[in-house]
């Protein structure tokens, strides 16, 4: 009976394992035959999908520059935006808050945290837009800004969560060491928990950012979806992920459009295992600081 | 400058970035409450689109939002569960461990889209399910795994190495102790899990986008191959539509229905949790 159930679950992993590992494999080999198309291909090839600053599928134009662009202006100006915010929220929630108050606004947060994305798409689509239309008198109220804005607002939960525990890590003795110095409690965190905490807080930055870039449901509904190289933050802009939303509609299977939006996942995949190398590195350094 | 000044300052300061995420989510539910309430009604649970949409209710694509569920609930969560069961109670290679760890810690970050991708190449074209219900069921379960792997395995390292010596002390097997010691005690954190990435399921888009939700269907999926329809596709499609004068109401009202499933099982999850962290302290 032991046995059995040894065997059995070992056979359970297996599956899983083999189903993790052919998430891998699936998108290498869709991607593949995009890379070695290019080199048959008159009107690109790998440099020119990597640098071409001209995204137009339909002329069988495959530049990603536009596209990565677009993802990392709207990433960067959401990141801009939330890291003060989720920096300063997660210090009032973990060291000033009354408790009660704490007992509120934690759930709070992670509601935000558990809220569908297609919902902050629908949000800024429909009631954001206008505003920034009106506000900043541009044409079209759906451009980097309104993605940036519903993206750091859905950055914002993750990156409280997690930097709150790396703040929650610093032990108490660090604290009550500053205070029987005479140290006030800015000073204290100022110069203690911050940087004690650091890296934790980086980590968490980091990590948010990632899943900033990796966003789909947001930027496709807020961004206007107009693949071009600006870096004006009240321009339309497109993003990978948006690019492999809408295309893939009108793709058919087997196609090089088809394995060009494989490539552009890859691309995505690739830098979110990226940053959740370097997150890790640098968190782990910090776990080892206090043990 | 007045050290306590400058303490008050940026005290202040943080106090209101607080405030200023409460109020984000006050003015975000607000404006769905204030659109959306009015649509939602029982015949609005229960009834088809009719109209173009803009009258009548979302039955189908609610039914096939908890179809998906019930999909992932099926195929991933018991797989997943056992898995971690096995990574954490009878796997001792070391080294497999880790390789383990380090798999599902990075699947766990991949963006959606790319599991839609993958929901596409392998399940729509490669085994040629289509656009089905089965082939988004599978992607989402896919999606989903690495979120059940890791929290039932944290569920299960929290119990403390004692509980299991004394078990196998009195005699039990290893399966007697895991399924007599081990789960019970595991379960809130694992349950937990479930229900988190239950609603993961519920309200992820991108996915059900690429494997090729259905805008409209004359009545309901029939078999695990028809093609299916579902509450963030629907919410999707309407918002980008130009119509959206028209279909406002059902707009809204599923938005606010999906608010209310996904947030609703969220509160669940944190409550159990709560609830047991506080009970078992060892």
């Amino acid at each position: 009976m032991d046995l059995l159930t040894h065997f059995i679950l070992l056979i359970i992993a297996g599956i899983s394992f083999l189903v993790l590992v052919l998430v891998f494999y699936t998108l290498i080999s869709n991607a593949l035959p995009s890379f070695i198309n290019f080199g048959n291909n008159e009107v690109t090839d790998l440099w020119n999908f990597l640098t071409g600053d001209i995204w137009r599928p339909n002329s069988d134009i495959y530049g990603i520059l536009p596209l990565v662009l677009g993802t990392l202006l709207v990433s960067l100006a959401a990141s801009l935006i939330a890291i003060p915010i989720g920096i300063g929220c997660t210090i009032y929630i973990s060291e000033i808050a009354h408790p009660k108050v704490r007992g509120i606004l934690k759930p709070a947060i992670e509601i935000l945290a558990g809220i569908p994305s297609v919902v902050y798409g629908l949000f800024g689509l429909l009631i954001l837009s206008p505003y920034i239309r009106d506000i900043f008198g541009v044409g079209s109220g759906t451009n980097a800004l309104n993605g940036a804005i519903m993206l750091a607002i859905m950055m914002i939960p993750i990156m409280v969560s997690l930097s709150e525990d790396a703040i929650n890590a610093v032990p108490r003795s660090l604290r009550e060491a500053s205070y029987a110095l005479g140290a006030n409690r800015w000073e204290t965190m100022r110069s203690i928990v911050l940087p004690a905490a650091l890296s934790g807080i980086v980590a968490a930055i980091i990590l948010s950012i990632g899943r900033a870039v990796g966003e789909t449901m947001v930027v496709l509904m807020c961004t206007g979806n107009s693949p071009q190289v600006t870096g004006n933050i009240l321009d339309s802009v497109q993003a990978m992920t948006s690019a492999i939303a809408i295309d893939v509609g009108e793709v058919a299977g087997g196609s090089l459009h088809y394995h060009v939006l494989f490539a552009i996942g890859m691309i995505l995949f690739l830098f979110t295992l990226a940053i959740n190398m370097i997150a890790d590195l640098i968190a782990a350094r910090y776990s080892e600081a206090y043990r | 400058m007045n050290r306590k000044l400058k303490q008050s300052i940026y005290f202040g300061l943080f106090r209101v970035s607080g405030w200023a995420v409460v109020a984000a989510i006050a003015v975000l539910i607000g404006y769905l409450l204030f659109y959306g309430i009015g649509a939602i009604n029982w015949e609005f649970l229960t009834q088809a689109p009719r109209v173009g949409m803009s009258k009548g209710g979302i039955f189908p694509q609610l039914l096939g939002t908890i179809y998906l569920m019930a999909l992932v609930l099926i195929i991933s969560i018991p797989i997943g569960i056992l898995s971690a069961v096995y990574l954490v109670e009878y796997q001792k290679n070391k080294f497999m461990k880790g390789v383990w760890r380090v798999v599902v810690h990075n699947l766990a970050g991949v963006p959606s889209v790319v599991y839609g991708l993958l929901g596409l190449g392998l399940f729509v074209l490669l085994l040629d399910m289509g656009a089905s219900l089965i082939a988004a069921g599978l992607t989402l379960s896919i999606l989903v795994l690495p979120i059940i792997i890791a929290s039932t395995r944290e569920a299960l390292i929290a119990i403390p190495p004692s509980l299991r010596e004394a078990s196998i002390a009195l005699g039990a097997t290893k399966w007697q102790t895991v399924r007599h010691h081990i789960l019970p005690y595991a379960m809130p954190g694992i349950l937990t899990g479930v229900i988190l990435s239950l609603s993961r399921a519920a309200g992820e888009t991108a996915p059900i986008i690429l494997v090729g939700a259905a805008y409209y269907m004359p009545g309901l999926p029939d078999s695990l191959f028809s093609a299916f329809q579902a509450l963030p596709y629907h919410i999707y499609a309407l918002a980008t539509q130009t119509r959206v004068a028209l279909t406002g109401q059902s707009l809204y009202g599923s938005a606010l229905v999906l608010l209310m499933l996904v947030v609703g099982m969220n509160l669940v999850a944190i409550m159990l949790r709560n609830k047991y962290r506080k009970k078992y302290r060892w």
